[in-house]
């Protein structure tokens, strides 16, 4: 598979406290992150974890302190002309958690995709955007879209606005379409309509998709592959299947754990989560996981254990397991 | 069941209306369960099925314009409906509790976890300074909370500690009825996790009964006794827990349930339930779910639907009716 995009040593650091307070908070850190073409990558991590920050560093809202985002082989720094940021973002365009909030109450369904059209597609006149608003809402599985563009948020529903999202970003003919959680706010019964649009989108328009979800039965249903996060760093990668069936990393084995199933009996057994959130803020080095971690040993606390390839293509950021 | 002794809480018939210019809303329409000493009831339901609705009238919570029109809440044998807020404030918080949705947002935000335990036991009787200070000690210890945290504000607490300091002060008076609305729908699955196991510890524990509302059918297949599923505000399924999940008789329980993807066993394609929830202001003559329902028969547009028997569960759709009358002597 070709490669579209990749992150080497990605980090984003924020100023906590007062001004000269001096820390920094590591939201984000050394994270190294590869999605091919056609590819849905899930980003799976407790609230806090840094998800939502790697969300914004691709989609270009934050800038990176350390580390590049290379997109099809050429760096974003390299990106200095309006013109190239319009089509990366054209390219990469984002949908959001909120689908109450992310839709503008005051315009018609037609206004935002009509609005993308005219500033990445200069290519279509007038008929052309009406006819490729139409495929796009009908791509994600609204009917009758001539209908439905002409409503205004507030006659949808929320699984319907979280489509037209969807058709948002699908009007820019988009590379890599990244999802910041963009079923936790709708009702479990209708969840899984929206992740079938997701694949259907992979499989009818071609396009990439990094699903950031904390729901990791859902990251299951739908991706390829995996990144679990934990406080800032990527602790394992790998297929999908091979993660959830074989974890390695002793977080991503607590986080399936707690996964409620009620086709499976209770596992009385399960890893009780003994501990605090990780410290991001100054964190010095280490293993993040160290204070809840049932296997960490004296070296966890002195080295950041760096990924390590523990089976074909899967790799976890812990020194310990095998 | 041989049950000898009455039920802690008994909901009989219970029906909210919302008034609005036009007709008035239906959004509880003959609900009845029971709550027994020490027991956990889940209700689960979409959003906009009246569970949150049903849960507030039963705790007399429910400002206009919605009111309860009929049935009856009898909680020790005492009819919470017909009761003054005079009678009912010496029940509140003393013998039930009510634990609200987005319990991060619950809590004062510009006052200390101290002075909020204080101010509900003031509330509720007379306490001397070192009695309120005793009690509250007690009860976030109770909850796995240090409690030097008393002096903390909620911004300095985690969620999941915000979401514990919550079902501490619910504790305070060791109530015999805890009423929680989705506690835990802002937390992720491992916080999730720990919360529930406390509650049921704490439950075995000092014998409260539980009443437990969620979205997430998957949350409670494990901690509840018994199960209620609603729909438009109607029950359309209860029995016990594992019978429900086992063996669900309702089209709605088994598309909610076939809503979520499993972590174990094969991938296999799922669909969810289309469509949505009926508007309430013009219910669906016959079922109200037959809309969606994909096992609908014709007459299901015009019938409506009893909840019938079968076997330990019962169930609000024609294709068990048919069931219920072959059972039947």
């Amino acid at each position: 598979m070709t490669e579209l995009l990749r992150t080497r040593g990605l980090s984003r650091h924020f100023k906590v406290g007062g001004t000269f307070s001096g820390k920094r908070l590591h939201a984000v850190d050394d994270v190294d992150l590869t999605i091919d073409a056609r590819e849905i990558v899930a980003l799976v991590g407790e609230s806090g974890s840094g998800k939502s920050t790697i969300a914004r560093l691709l989609a270009r809202v934050y800038k990176p302190t350390t580390g590049e985002i290379i997109y099809q082989g050429r760096s974003l720094e390299t990106l200095r002309h309006r013109k190239d940021l319009l089509a990366y973002r054209g390219d990469v365009p984002m949908v959001f958690q909120d689908p109450f909030s992310s839709l503008n109450p005051a315009y018609r369904v037609k206004h935002g995709i009509l609005r993308g059209l005219i500033l990445h597609r200069p290519d279509l006149d007038a008929a052309g955007r009406q006819a490729e608003a139409v495929r796009v809402v009908e791509a994600v599985g609204l009917h009758p879209a001539q209908e439905i563009l002409e409503r205004y948020p507030y006659q949808l529903s929320g699984g319907q606005r979280q489509r037209i999202g969807f058709a948002q970003a699908l009007a820019y003919r988009p590379k890599l379409i990244i999802a910041d959680e963009p079923v936790s706010m709708l009702d479990v019964s209708i969840r899984i309509g929206l992740l079938n649009v997701m694949a259907a989108l992979r499989e009818q328009e071609g396009v990439s998709i990094l699903y950031i979800t904390h729901d990791i039965a859902s990251a299951r249903y739908l991706s390829d592959r995996i990144a679990v996060m934990y406080g800032g760093h990527i602790v394992e990668t790998g297929p999908t299947e091979a993660v959830l069936g074989d974890p390695k990393h002793p977080y991503t084995r607590l986080l399936l754990s707690a996964v409620p199933d009620p086709r499976a009996p209770l596992d009385q057994e399960a890893i009780v989560d003994r501990g605090d959130p990780p410290r991001v803020v100054d964190p010095g080095p280490g293993c993040r996981f160290r204070g809840r971690c049932p296997l960490a040993i004296e070296r966890c606390g002195i080295e950041t254990p760096a990924p390590r390839e523990l089976a074909p293509a899967h790799a976890a950021a812990c020194d310990v397991a095998e | 069941m041989p049950d000898v002794q009455p039920p802690l809480l008994s909901v009989r018939d219970l029906r909210v209306e919302y008034a609005t210019a036009e007709d008035p809303v239906v959004a509880v329409d003959g609900v009845g369960f029971s709550v027994g000493k020490g027991e956990f009831v889940g209700v689960v339901g979409e959003s906009g099925c009246g569970k949150s609705t049903m849960l507030f009238a039963v705790a007399q919570l429910l400002s206009p314009p919605a009111a309860i029109t009929g049935g009856s809440v009898e909680f020790h044998g005492r009819n919470l409906v017909t009761m003054t807020e005079k009678q009912l404030n010496v029940l509140r918080w003393r013998d039930f509790s009510v634990v609200m949705q987005s319990a991060m947002n619950a809590l004062n935000p510009v006052a200390s976890i101290a002075t909020q335990f204080a101010d509900a036991m003031a509330a509720h009787g007379a306490f001397t300074k070192a009695q309120i200070a005793e009690r509250s000690v007690e009860v976030l210890r109770l909850v796995g909370i240090d409690p030097i945290h008393l002096k903390s504000y909620p911004h300095q607490l985690s969620g999941g500690m915000r979401q514990r300091a919550m079902i501490a002060m619910a504790l305070l008076f060791t109530p015999d009825l805890v009423i929680m609305d989705e506690p835990t729908s802002a937390l992720d699955v491992v916080a999730q996790r720990a919360l529930m196991i406390q509650i049921r510890q704490l439950q075995a524990r000092l014998g409260f009964a539980v009443v437990f509302v969620t979205h997430d059918m998957s949350l409670v297949s494990h901690f509840s006794d018994q199960l209620l599923v609603m729909y438009a505000g109607q029950v359309v399924e209860s029995g016990p827990t594992r019978t429900v999940f086992d063996d669900p008789h309702h089209p709605y329980s088994r598309g909610l349930l076939d809503a979520f993807p499993s972590i174990r066993g094969p991938r296999v394609p799922l669909t969810g339930i289309p469509g949505s929830p009926p508007d309430l202001a013009r219910p669906p003559a016959g079922c109200r779910f037959q809309p969606r329902c994909p096992v609908a028969l014709p007459e299901c547009g015009s019938t409506r639907p009893a909840l019938y028997r079968v076997g330990p569960a019962r169930s609000r759709c024609l294709l068990d009716a048919v069931q219920a009358e072959e059972n039947s002597p």
